[in-house]
């Protein structure tokens, strides 16, 4: 191989498609080999058999499995997602301003949740079985353990019954400027960094340790190089790798944990979208918000893999 | 002995005996039947109604200490039988090796590249939801996750010596099994059994908070807090502690494995 960034590019690019196809490939199964079809939601009460066979024909639910699978794969591609049942509209009209806003909260949520969460994995680390490491051990295994609901109570229970700082519910309307935008992200947005920053942590922490452990950092210490010349010159570069892919993958965590702050703060993204459409039954909804935190979820995955490989040159060469 | 070291961990573990207690003995234990009218609606807490009462006037602390029957009972059935089946796969898996542990690996993989509350969603508007899809749909994930951890720790096992000894003895695979793998992998398998149960207890109580677990009029500890939101909105505390408990419940269980894992040395990720 010429390059081997560009032959592990391919390699990976591969395999993560391979994995969104296997996805795709569950959530039609499990969607479409039920009992029930898609023309006997969306007729409801009005289905005769004469329209029901009408309707099954114009759908081609009287296709072969395989064929429905391609052509559900080809629309989606041609950003066709189906007509929801409950509202007759097609999905993707209904999933992209929802997807937006779950994007706004993802991303407000990682610019705080991963320099803090690094930060905080860094101290501990730097500080290994100080007060400040066992505090933030500590903090970490209540955060990990706490149902994001409370977590997402108390704030409301606090910042806006207690002290009325914040409204209650993130419900936006269309009139909503920067200000509303902000006051109804503010508590959402702390309740995901809090579920999702004590992962990180450990995470950074172990990351930096292992590199610490690592004969180099003792030859340069025994070298006698400052603590600072050590850390910002041979520790850092190795352990940049780990903690790019830890970022990217809280991430994808965030972009998931939207699901339950979402309802809790009643604000309107895709993980409401989802929560509800599974109570309608709705399952071209479903289908359609399923695989779209799936491939963004896969995505971060393999932007983590991807970007660990490019910024340590060490893990292009396949292991021998 | 009781030192500094394990004080936690002895916490720990008399909170689980005393909710586990609490959920066997529930008719005993609570002081109301938890689906009788039996206060005020929105009731405040007092001396006869520790907790208050719900938008309907049933006692709060009677219907939390029947939910954790639910949350607790759930939970540990979940992980046992993905325990079961986990193991047994995985261990088949790294004995037999070949296509049997290909597609396995595969279907893992393709299962966990989904996020597990999204996999949980489209698996229950698909099957409908009920108390049999709830075990059902929680099982296959964590069944999952114990293959994944007890493959790689079992692959590692097997290819050890005494391993290839055993085999060369004669031995058969059943004694193979439960005489040389099993014992190995206890440690990493009770471990894991801990971490999956503090999972279990969080996710099913997520799943029951969004409306999609236990139905009305069972509750669990995540479907208590569902129904009371309102008066949790107006700044009532007495409505979040099924939550506390759930928080309580993971936090022990956490808090025993830490301990375990520290104790065994065992390596691994804990997540």
């Amino acid at each position: 191989m010429k390059s081997p960034l560009l032959s592990y590019t391919v390699k990976r690019t591969g395999s993560g498609l391979i994995s969104l196809l296997l996805v795709s490939l569950l959530i039609f199964l499990g969607t479409a080999l039920l009992p029930g079809d898609a023309a006997q939601a969306l007729l409801g009460q009005n289905a005769t058999p004469e329209n029901l066979a009408a309707l099954r024909e114009q759908l081609g639910l009287n296709d072969p499995l395989v064929v429905r699978y391609l052509s559900w794969i080809g629309g989606i591609l041609q950003g066709d997602m189906g007509i929801s049942f409950s509202s007759k509209q097609p999905v993707l009209e209904i999933l992209l301003p929802k997807l937006a806003n779950s994007l706004i909260l993802a991303l407000a949520a990682s610019l705080i949740a991963v320099p803090l969460a690094i930060f905080l994995g860094i101290v501990a680390a730097l500080k290994q079985d100080s007060l400040v490491d066992r505090a933030i051990s500590f903090l970490s295994m209540w955060l990990v353990s706490l149902p994001t609901f409370l977590t997402g109570y108390l704030l409301i229970n606090f910042f806006a019954v207690r002290l009325g700082w914040l409204p209650s519910l993130s419900v936006l309307r269309s009139t909503a400027d920067v200000n509303d935008w902000v006051a109804a992200l503010i508590m959402p947005v702390a309740a995901l960094v809090l579920v999702t920053i004590a992962h990180t942590m450990r995470l950074t922490r172990t990351a930096i340790l292992s590199v610490m452990a690592s004969d180099y950092i003792l030859m340069a210490d025994i070298k006698g190089l400052d603590r600072r010349r050590i850390i910002l010159w041979h520790a850092l570069p190795n352990a940049l790798s780990p903690i790019v892919s830890i970022s990217l993958l809280t991430v994808a965590y965030l972009m998931v944990g939207v699901v339950v702050v979402e309802v809790v703060f009643s604000y309107s993204g895709m993980g409401k979208l989802m929560v509800d459409a599974v109570s309608y039954r709705d399952l071209p909804l479903v289908q359609a918000c399923g695989a779209c935190f799936s491939f963004i979820f896969i995505f971060m995955n393999f932007l983590a893999d991807f970007l660990c490989v490019v910024v340590n040159p060490r893990l292009r060469e396949p292991k021998s | 002995m009781i030192t500094r070291k394990n004080i936690g961990v002895l916490t720990s573990l008399i909170i689980l005996a005393i909710l586990g207690f609490c959920a066997i003995a529930a008719p005993l234990v609570s002081p109301f039947s938890p689906q009788e009218i039996v206060a005020n609606p929105f009731q405040e807490p007092n001396g006869e109604f520790l907790l208050g009462a719900d938008s309907i006037g049933r006692d709060l602390l009677s219907r939390t200490i029947y939910a954790l029957r639910y949350t607790l009972g759930i939970s540990l059935a979940v992980t046992l039988i993905a325990c079961l089946f986990g193991t047994t796969l995985a261990i088949t898996a790294a004995l037999k090796g070949g296509w049997i542990d290909i597609i396995l690996g595969r279907t893992v993989d393709a299962i966990m590249a989904i996020p597990q509350i999204i996999f949980a969603l489209i698996a229950l508007a698909a099957a409908g939801v009920s108390l049999w899809s709830l075990i059902a749909i929680m099982t296959v994930l964590e069944a999952t996750l114990f293959y994944r951890i007890l493959r790689a720790s079992a692959g590692d096992i097997a290819a050890m010596d005494y391993i290839e000894i055993s085999r060369l003895r004669g031995d058969s695979l059943s004694w193979n099994v439960f005489h040389e793998i099993l014992p190995n992998l206890a440690p990493t398998l009770i471990a894991e059994f801990g971490m999956r149960f503090a999972f279990a207890s969080l996710f099913i109580s997520s799943l029951s908070f969004l409306g999609v677990g236990i139905q009305p009029p069972s509750a669990d500890l995540g479907a208590l807090v569902r129904e009371n939101v309102l008066a949790i909105s107006i700044g009532r505390f007495s409505p979040l502690a099924p939550a506390i408990c759930i928080a309580v419940i993971a936090v022990s269980t956490n808090s025993v494995v830490d301990w375990f894992i520290r104790k065994y040395s065992i390596r691994g990720e804990l997540s």
